[in-house]
């Protein structure tokens, strides 16, 4: 009998950590968005918040969220679409440019000693500490000392297309912050992607190159296709942390000294809708923690649509059906 | 449909010596079968023939064209992998397809030579299927008709029939045969079981340590080993082997071991003496006969176990300190420790240098 018990408890014994981490710090901060998003909640009403937490005297409101729908921050739309650009082009450079990548130095690279230094290679943004990668992106833009400008000279760029300055003049500041994330990002798509194409049977290689393919088409015709999963995890995933990310960003303009990263951001048309909900909460004057909160809460919102999209447009279903297999 | 010829044929793997100087000649039409145990270098063959492994030295000819150099699709073959290997993305009729898209034939052209392929291959209504959704016979027939769909000049086979149940792989075997000689493609089939590669190839080139040991019809390998390995190999239960001395007393030749004296026919005798004393010899178990008392020129030995078989029974035999297995019909009653006499067929039994193992006779 106790072990019968035992045996119903087991796995719930063993989830319990993983379960108490979820609660704690996925499911209780969504809820928290949820009801602060809700609320007016700023520096300035915060202690009588605190003492009424969780009780009538809290003034519910819809205002935060008809600031948003309604335009009544003007700022709101600039926010949406430097995100979608932000989202979809550092998205394409993780999860396609990735995918070229990987299909490169996993599959036409034969020798291993070299496919593995180019990984690498790739993954050193990943492994320096992010401040460090943000202090060398800053030298290296720099218009007197950085390299940047004067490879580009070198590479036959006229001095009329170079910009003053790379962190203040749109649209190349926020060309900067694309090719900051991704390639730091793409470096993720790369580990998923070659681990997958070396995971592929060495047998279904020499089968289509039997088949008479050529080693593009086995790229195209076998790897790719093979590939569809670790596509969906690196695009769904990459999706949902470019929507929350914005730490490169801050440390690159919060760097720039002067009227803070929230005015240099802003300025330099780099400021990503998690970055403007940051910015609202612990920023600006008034920390309005309750209007920040609704901001992430659209995030969330806007989140899951796009995985339950993805899943729809991947099969997902499919892909989780069972093998139906006759003898 | 080509000729094949390996021509001094070597493939190292850095210090692995996988293939050592192969040399073999495959008619038109020929189904060879490449036999060995794992790891004797028959797949890294197959694969240099397909033009997946460039050959470490020689030549690999196609007729009279060198093809060493060229890629696997300028070489017009097909080959059936172990696993199979069918596109998991693909249904059955995209796979079989595959091949043919690449040579960009026409769309109907495609449709009805794959369609063709099908009937010919019993899978018509596996078309729409995706591979996971096939058993494992199903699976080998697919991958049989994406080799055949393209009319290869060579088909490959690389233990096609491995993956199957027992039962299947003895109506596919049949089923092969009768293929490859209705097709007259030339194939090379490779093999580590014995039974497949003597009821289905017209040659077996049975390797070993990447060096070719024998290439003869089956019945030839059968009955004239060419050296202890394949004598062993070649053969279920396998051939016994008893060390001995050839001795000449009198004019007379002896087969002397450890445990029994044998009297050879002077002939055979006198050519063995001529070449070593120290020798191997060697006899199928079927080429003895359990006798219950003793006559002359006998060895006598007692019953160890007996293992039936259903219309035979393997009898082994306990001579000294050695086993030897007998292949016999059932009939007296044999008890484990019972005296009895084994009669050799002395036209039948091989003799081995000891030193070489090549066959002396």
């Amino acid at each position: 009998m106790a072990l019968k018990i035992s045996r119903k408890m087991l796995p719930w014994i063993f989830l319990a950590p993983m379960l108490m981490m979820i609660i704690f710090s996925w499911i209780a901060p969504v809820l928290l968005t949820v009801y602060l998003g809700f609320t007016d909640l700023s520096s300035k009403n915060f202690l009588d918040f605190i003492r009424n937490f969780f009780t009538e005297n809290v003034h519910l409101t819809l205002e935060n969220f008809e600031k948003i729908f309604f335009a009544k921050d003007p700022y709101v739309v600039e926010a949406l679409t430097i995100t979608a650009i932000y989202v979809v082009s550092v998205l394409s450079i993780n999860a396609i440019f990735a995918l070229v990548l990987s299909i490169a130095i996993a599959y036409f690279v034969r020798n291993e000693i070299v496919s593995m230094l180019l990984r690498v290679s790739w993954l050193i943004p990943r492994i320096m500490p992010g401040i460090i990668y943000a202090l060398v992106w800053n030298w290296f833009i720099d218009p007197k000392y950085g390299l940047l400008n004067t490879l580009l000279k070198f590479a036959g760029v006229p001095e009329a297309l170079l910009p003053e300055s790379w962190l203040l003049s749109p649209p190349y500041s926020q060309i900067l912050m694309i090719v900051v994330n991704g390639y730091v990002g793409a470096s993720f798509g790369m580990i998923i992607y070659t681990a997958a194409i070396k995971s592929i049977p060495t047998d279904i290689i020499n089968a289509a190159l039997v088949d008479g393919a050529s080693d593009f088409q086995i790229a195209r015709h076998i790897i790719v296709p093979l590939l569809k999963w670790p596509m969906l995890f690196v695009i769904s995933w990459q999706t949902l942390s470019l929507l929350s990310s914005y730490e490169y960003i801050l440390m690159i303009w919060g760097s720039g000294g002067g009227g803070g990263y929230a005015g240099i951001a802003r300025a330099a048309k780099v400021m990503v809708w998690s970055l403007y909900s940051y910015s609202k909460a612990f920023a600006a004057e008034e920390h309005l923690y309750g209007y920040a909160s609704a901001l992430s809460l659209i995030l969330v919102i806007v989140g899951v649509v796009l995985i339950i999209t993805y899943f729809k447009i991947f099969g997902f279903r499919r892909l989780m059906e069972p093998s139906r297999i006759e003898v | 449909m080509v000729k094949v010829i390996l021509d001094n044929v070597s493939k190292f793997f850095g210090k692995v010596k996988a293939v050592i100087d192969l040399n073999l000649r495959i008619g038109d039409g020929e189904f060879v079968a490449l036999l060995g145990p794992s790891g004797c270098g028959k797949t890294t063959t197959l694969l240099m023939v397909a033009g997946i492994y460039k050959p470490t030295k020689g030549k690999i000819l196609f007729d009279d064209k060198d093809v060493t150099k060229l890629p696997p699709r300028d070489r017009n073959v097909g080959m059936v992998f172990q696993s199979y290997a069918l596109y998991p993305h693909m249904s059955v009729y995209d796979n079989i397809a595959f091949p043919l898209r690449l040579k960009k034939v026409p769309r109907n052209e495609i449709d009805r030579k794959v369609k063709q392929v099908a009937k010919l291959l019993r899978i018509e209504e596996l078309l729409h299927r995706k591979p996971s959704q096939l058993s494992g016979g199903q699976q080998q027939r697919v991958a049989l008709g994406r080799a055949l769909v393209k009319e290869p000049d060579v088909l490959l086979l690389d233990e096609p029939l491995s993956n199957l149940d027992a039962k299947l792989r003895v109506v596919m075997r049949a089923e092969l045969k009768r293929l490859q000689k209705e097709l007259k493609i030339t194939t090379i089939y490779v093999t580590h079981d014995q039974v497949e590669a003597m009821s289905m190839a017209d040659r077996i080139a049975v390797m070993n340590a990447g060096k070719l040991q024998q290439y003869a019809p089956p019945t030839e390998l059968y009955n004239k080993p060419a050296n202890l390995f394949v004598a062993g190999f070649i053969g279920a239960p396998p051939m016994n082997f008893i060390e001995g001395l050839i001795k000449e007393i009198n004019g007379e030749y002896y087969f002397d071991s450890e445990y029994f004296k044998l009297k050879l026919v002077n002939e055979i005798g006198e050519i063995i003496a001529s070449k070593t004393s120290e020798t191997i010899m060697g006899f199928r178990p079927e080429n003895a006969k359990i006798i219950l008392e003793e006559k002359p020129n006998t060895i006598q030995g007692k019953v160890y176990v007996v293992e039936p078989l259903g219309k035979d029974i393997i009898v082994n035999i306990k001579i000294g300190d050695m086993i030897v297995k007998i292949l016999t019909r059932p009939g007296a009653e044999l008890t484990p420790g019972q005296n009895i006499w084994l009669q050799l067929d002395m036209k039948k039994i091989h003799f081995f240098e000891k030193q070489t193992g090549k066959a002396i006779i």
